[in-house]
């Protein structure tokens, strides 16, 4: 707690601490103002601003830690003083005082940063208990509760927010449906071909949808919690309702202190973002300009930096209104929805284009002179947006033919417009108010990569949206400077990793000397040996060890473990599944006390065992060995492991054997060579309780078999797996897996991830689903047969190599001298176990 | 005044393997010696010792060229130490110990400075 404010300073006291209230501290606190100003942030909800647009995630496994936004420390450091669950309950304007239940606070400056609330029908029975909204955590984590011991769950409200409920409770094992009172999903944003559309592919998801229902009471069910009754007699029953019928801007303070509101709510503000009271301003969703309330970030964030400027007097800061296009992905469908999207604009025609069979549908709405677009609207494929978006915002004159922007590829459509074709005002990330001029004065003042230009401008770090489109900018501005944006391996070869895969396999080569005589030059470097070792490894796998191999591999990979910081190794046997018997798990600790390894349970379920010495490693191995462990390929580019939940066998929620299915899965892939690790993981049902869904590739039960998902990854930049195909058998699963890691094995970048390998590539989870699902590229054949060859061909490198005298060769740790141990392995010990002593120099 | 030396004999040709390195203990502690068959001369021998972390891990690092310099990259952080030189690529200002290495018969000999207690026997 601050002891007293330094007297010479004002007051700056921010009602909301969400996430534009956020972003304003974060933009005021840097800039000169900020020394002027002693800063008071009150907070109703107990947790620090969080990500709202990602709430959903918390339901995934984000905790509010993953979702924040900034920390207690950071408010410390800037000095501002913070309180929390501490809601403002009056604003005295005359005395320029704010009151809460703890205390009264004078002010100089007010900002009102409060946000919405979401707007619940007046419906007889609406408050009991069963019914929720969907705004906060305190929300999710009531509805999750709820949901324990429910089976069906209805959201009221076939809008964005509302399919987003829906598709939480679904992740929740729920059976959801979906109850709209307009005649289509998403009337704001969508037309009734494209509402329809997306009902179809909702449903074909397994969310009911009920459109033109106007709901007159809930009452308690008969077979269910609840009973909704609708007007025109029927009924519905349910465990429970999420309402996510709109929001209302939370404007309670404001009115009762009577600053001007609009008719609908809102708090009205000039451009400036100031209200009818000069000292009292708004931004965000609570804010009201120029009649018209925006319910999206983006524009919130705009206020927040146009407000800070002001209050540092700068006299051309002025927000403008915003774009409210938006584009997501709901329930895995993608929607897309630009400007003027329902053709209100006088004399606007539409241009239309639908396949039923695939379920795209694309419309474009050009003014009168065909020269310019006004909206757009996209249904199940969002590949046109950024094109689309741009000839929008920036008035670019359309192309002769405009109808081939929305026509697929094949029929002679115009590919996307380049990022050259864009005017320097053109604007690339809504989130941070990012230009394409922004980027090139940054290209100019000495970034020479896109890492460099999200530094400086901090563009694509916020939605992340924008992602790819940045990355074009960048890469052909870069170009047009004529930095060679090189996609070259390394000085030794000029073929990125994909095209040296089909040159080894093409002209059949089989050693790196081989191919760099071929195709390459110099003697090859730590960057493309270990390439080609992987690739020649999945091409013929021969043993990582054999003579010609021996060179290419990383340290882990030529001693089959991992190297730690004192040179010593960590030995981690494969347990599929993390399935052990109690035999084997005495023999892993008969072994570590034997050469006083320190154990550790890593968190794929296995033991890891550290502190080896490079020539113990043979003789632990063959111990290992000979009590039925293989080796784990903890040290390599290859399938780490495959984590399970205990599944149908124990557990009472189980409905599929997730530890059998981990088990198969574990002994087909092991041993695979690959651009990069892959992990994996299989959960017995909905619950998800192995993490599946953070995996490369993650498996979930249903009730008619297997859901899998693709892509995923924790770790330093975490990613949520996409659903890529439903209730598959188990054929059908291992089938798909096969012909996907395969795939990426074939077409990824070195040292790529699947996750950052699916945002690159180009069509992205549709084109992957045509080539896998649909085999668009007629290769689905080949590749099965790729992998079933690898599989025949698999061996344990540790077997092979503890038998063979000449590779055990290779494990001495100083070749002249068997007897002399390490001096730099100096060791201690902590909490009962071995540890190296950390140098004090 | 120049520190007294001997050519130390530590592996055979046996022990070594090609395009790679081999660690070898010495009476100036421990070295490591590879061998790249398409080079001449083809036998490099430095410090084993990684500076960046103090472990004695070089001879397990990958071995290649940069720029026509023959080099090793460290195992642990992986910086570039040229083999000739012993410079690091990355920081000049780290380096780590070359010897002198030659091949007699089939015994690799490296020059190493006499420990003390050995310069008095000879
Ligand atoms: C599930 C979900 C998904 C979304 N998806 C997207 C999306 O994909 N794209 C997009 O652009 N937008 C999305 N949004 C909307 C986005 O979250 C909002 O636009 C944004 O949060 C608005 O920020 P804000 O600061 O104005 O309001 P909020 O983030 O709501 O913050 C307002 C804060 O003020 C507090 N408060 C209110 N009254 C008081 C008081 N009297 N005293 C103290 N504190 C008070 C509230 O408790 C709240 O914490 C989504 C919203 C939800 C709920
Ligand atoms: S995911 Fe597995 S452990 Fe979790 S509830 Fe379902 S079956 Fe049980
Ligand atoms: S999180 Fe960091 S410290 Fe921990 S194991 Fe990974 S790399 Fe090492
Ligand atoms: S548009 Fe959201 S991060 Fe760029």
């Amino acid at each position: 707690m601050r002891e007293e404010y330094t007297m010479s300073k004002q007051t700056l006291i921010v009602i909301g601490n969400g996430m534009v209230g956020h972003h304003f501290l974060e933009q005021f606190s840097q800039s000169p103002a900020a020394e002027a100003y002693q800063v008071i942030v009150f907070g109703e909800e107990k947790q620090l601003a969080y990500d709202r647009v990602h709430l959903s995630e918390y339901f995934s496994g984000s905790s509010h830690a993953d979702l924040a936004m900034g920390t207690a420390d950071w408010y410390a450091e800037q000095g501002i003083d913070l309180h929390l669950n501490e809601p403002v309950t009056a604003i005295d304007r005359d005395n320029r005082v704010v009151t809460t239940p703890k205390g009264a606070y004078p002010y100089d400056q007010l900002v009102l940063a409060t946000g919405s609330y979401p707007f619940v029908p007046p419906i007889a029975g609406n408050d009991q208990s069963g019914c929720f909204v969907y705004r906060t955590l305190d929300d999710l984590d009531a509805i999750q509760a709820s949901a324990k011991g429910a089976k069906t769950g209805v959201v009221v409200g076939g809008g964005l927010l509302g399919l987003e409920a829906a598709n939480a409770l679904k992740s929740l094992g729920l059976q959801a449906s979906v109850v709209e009172f307009a005649p289509r999903l998403m009337p704001v944003q969508l037309d009734d071909q494209g509402g329809a559309l997306l009902r179809q592919k909702i449903e074909d998801l397994g969310v009911q949808v009920h459109t033109e229902k106007a709901t007159t009471a809930i009452a308690p069910g008969e077979n269910a919690r609840l009973r909704m009754k609708f007007s025109d007699e029927s009924f519905l029953e349910t465990d429970l309702i999420v309402f996510s019928a709109g929001i209302r801007p939370q404007d309670t303070l404001a009115r009762a202190c009577g600053l001007e509101v609009g008719e609908r709510g809102g708090i009205v503000i000039n451009n400036q973002c100031t209200t009818s009271d000069p000292h009292i301003h708004a931004i965000g969703e609570c804010a009201l300009w120029n009649n018209f309330v925006f319910g999206l970030v983006a524009p919130g964030y705009t206020m927040a930096r146009t407000l800070s400027a002001a209050l540092n007097n700068d006299t051309s800061a002025a927000f403008t209104g915003a774009d409210m296009s938006t584009k997501l992905k709901l329930l895995g469908v993608d929607v897309g929805s630009i400007g003027d999207a329902h053709a209100k604009t006088p004399g606007a025609r539409n241009i239309r284009f639908h396949d039923e069979q695939i379920g795209h549908y694309r419309r474009m709405v050009v003014s009168q002179d065909g020269k310019t677009l006004l909206g757009a609207i996209l249904v199940g494929d969002n590949s046109h947006y950024d094109t689309l978006l741009q000839y929008a915002l920036n008035g670019i004159e359309l192309p002769k033919n405009p109808e081939a922007l929305i026509l697929p590829e094949s029929e002679g459509g115009a590919p996307a417009l380049g990022a050259d074709a864009l005017p320097d005002t053109a604007s690339i990330c809504s989130c941070h108010n990012v230009t394409k001029g922004d980027i090139c004065c940054a290209i100019d003042a000495g970034c020479s990569d896109l890492g460099g230009v999200k530094a400086e401008t901090k563009a694509s770090t916020g939605c992340g949206g924008c992602t790819a489109l940045l990355k074009k900018v960048v890469d052909s501005e870069l170009e047009k400077r004529g930095v060679e944006v090189c996609t070259d391996l390394c000085e030794h070869f000029s073929y990125t990793r994909q095209e040296l895969f089909h040159l080894v396999k093409v002209n059949g080569i089989r050693t790196f000397r081989g191919l760099l005589e071929q195709h390459g030059q110099g003697d090859g470097c730590d960057i493309c040996k270990p390439t080609v070792g992987s690739i020649l490894a999945t091409c013929w796998n021969e043993h990582i060890l054999a003579t010609d191999h021996v060179p290419l591999q990383d340290t882990n990979d030529t001693f089959m473990a991992n190297m730690q910081k004192n040179g010593t190794y960590s030995i981690v046997p494969r347990i599929p599944g993390g399935e052990i018997t109690p035999d084997k798990l005495i023999v892993l600790g008969e072994v570590a006390k034997e050469y006083d390894l320190y154990t550790k349970i890593t968190g794929g379920q296995r033991v890891d065992l550290f502190g080896a010495t490079l020539s113990q490693l043979p003789e632990i191995w063959e111990k290992l060995i000979a009590a039925g462990f293989e080796t784990g390929h903890a040290y390599g580019k290859s399938l780490r492991t495959v984590k399970s939940c205990v599944g149908s066998t124990w557990c009472r929620y189980g409905v599929q054997d997730s530890v059998g299915m981990a088990i198969t899965l574990e002994d087909r892939y092991k041993g695979l060579r690959a651009p990069h690790k892959v992990k994996m993981a299989v959960s017995g049902c909905t619950r998800e309780c192995a993490e599946a869904q953070s995996k490369d590739f993650g498996v979930i039960a249903t009730e008619k078999g297997w859901n899998l998902y693709v892509c995923g990854n924790g770790g330093m930049r975490p990613r949520h797996a996409d659903l890529f195909a439903t209730d598959l058998s188990d054929e059908e699963l291992i089938r798909t897996i096969d012909r996907v890691v395969m795939f990426y094995v074939r077409t990824a970048d070195r040292l790529q991830r699947t996750s950052v390998w699916m945002e690159n590539l180009e069509g992205g989870l549709e084109y992957l689903k045509q080539v896998v699902l649909e085999d668009s590229l007629g290769i689905g054949e080949e590749l099965e047969q790729h992998m079933a060859d690898l599989v025949g061909t698999y061996q344990c490198e540790w077997k092979t190599a503890v038998e063979d005298p000449e590779k055990r060769k290779r494990f001495r740790e100083f070749v002249n001298a068997p007897e002399q141990t390490d001096p730099v392995q100096q060791w201690t010990s902590e909490r009962g176990q071995r540890r190296p002593v950390l140098e004090s120099a | 005044m120049k520190a007294r030396t001997c050519w130390e004999a530590v592996c055979t040709v046996d022990d070594l393997v090609a395009d790679s390195g081999i660690a070898v203990w010495t009476e100036d502690g421990p070295v490591a010696v590879f061998y790249l068959p398409r080079r001449l001369p083809a036998l490099f021998a430095i410090s084993h010792t990684d500076p960046f972390s103090g472990s004695n891990v070089l001879a397990r690092g990958i071995t290649g060229d940069i720029n026509g310099e023959p080099v090793v990259a460290s195992p642990l952080y992986k910086q570039h130490f040229s083999l000739r030189t012993g410079v690091c690529l990355e920081d000049d200002s780290a380096r780590v110990k070359v010897y002198p290495v030659l091949l007699d018969g089939d015994q690799i000999r490296l020059e190493v400075p006499l420990a003390q207690a050995a310069s008095v026997a000879a």
